[in-house]
């Protein structure tokens, strides 16, 4: 498998590490009032989806970024691959 | 009074030449490094500061070969700078001074070894260490990768039979171990 890195070009998958569902750029607000019912939702619940999944992967043997690949899990299929720093800024994240 | 004498990475009071008649192998402890990261919403004042100290600053995938400092693409808005050890022992402290609170330094002379490749042998064996495509690269491309699961950097210098390799310090002997395998099996 091949993921087209936004800015290194195609590099093969074996460099990457994953990291399982993108939510997890989505962590609750901790002073929220229901922020225990949040972090459990966050922290043990998650989608098993068959078809596409949005996904964190980890450039171990590259330059180390974090991307956000989506990708098909039932063949694999990538579509996009985005840079985790970009999608979490575009989601309002500013730390 | 302590007499104490520095040691190479490689455990050795002079730096080590491996020569083999297709390959020579240097390890080069001339080499003081340290990263530079933009610190966010300051990118603007570090990139500043990187095209004072080495004319640009260097592009993704991309090594800035300059006269005294020198510099590398390692990740988004981070950079490793190198410059001779003997004149910058201190080089996170120098460049501090610089980046101010442009960005954040962290001395590197201590975590890497640097390992320098020479010789017409030098693709065949880039080939055999990791799967970088050493000969699509051209001078001043680096790529960071694993050879024999260490993590490196993988530099083409500027002259056209030279490699750099910037690995672990702590796994020094391994790394070398594994060039002089492959060294052996090119020859």
């Amino acid at each position: 498998m091949i993921i087209n890195h936004p800015l290194l070009g195609q590099r093969d998958s074996s460099e990457f590490t994953y990291l399982g569902d993108a939510k997890l750029i989505e962590r609750p607000d901790p002073d929220s009032e229901t922020a225990t019912h949040d972090f459990y939702k966050y922290a043990y619940l998650r989608d098993n989806p068959a078809g596409w999944h949005k996904e964190l992967w980890f450039h171990e043997a590259g330059d180390r970024s974090w991307l956000v690949v989506t990708r098909n899990t039932l063949t694999h299929e990538i579509s996009k691959v985005e840079m985790a720093r970009d999608v979490a800024r575009e989601k309002g994240r500013r730390r | 009074m302590h007499n104490l004498q520095t040691i190479t990475a490689l455990g050795g009071k002079t730096p080590r030449i491996d020569v083999f008649d297709h390959i020579t192998i240097i390890e080069n402890d001339s080499v003081a490094l340290a990263s530079v990261t933009a610190r966010m919403g300051r990118e603007a004042g570090c990139y500043k500061v990187l095209q004072k100290l080495l004319g640009v600053v260097p592009e993704t995938g991309r090594a800035v070969l300059h006269n005294t400092e020198t510099g590398f693409y390692m990740g988004l808005d981070q950079w490793m700078l190198t410059a001779p050890r003997v004149s910058h022992e201190l080089i996170a402290d120098q460049l501090k001074k610089l980046f101010g609170d442009n960005a954040s330094v962290t001395e590197q002379s201590g975590a890497w070894v640097c390992l320098d490749i020479i010789g017409r042998a030098m693709p065949d064996m880039c080939e055999r260490l990791c799967a970088v495509p050493v000969r699509q690269m051209v001078a001043g491309d680096v790529q960071r990768t694993v050879i024999h699961k260490m993590g490196c950097f993988v530099i083409r210098c500027m002259a056209n039979d030279q490699l750099r390799i910037l690995g672990p310090r702590s796994t020094a002997a391994t790394l070398h171990h594994a060039l002089m395998t492959a060294a052996t099996s090119t020859a």
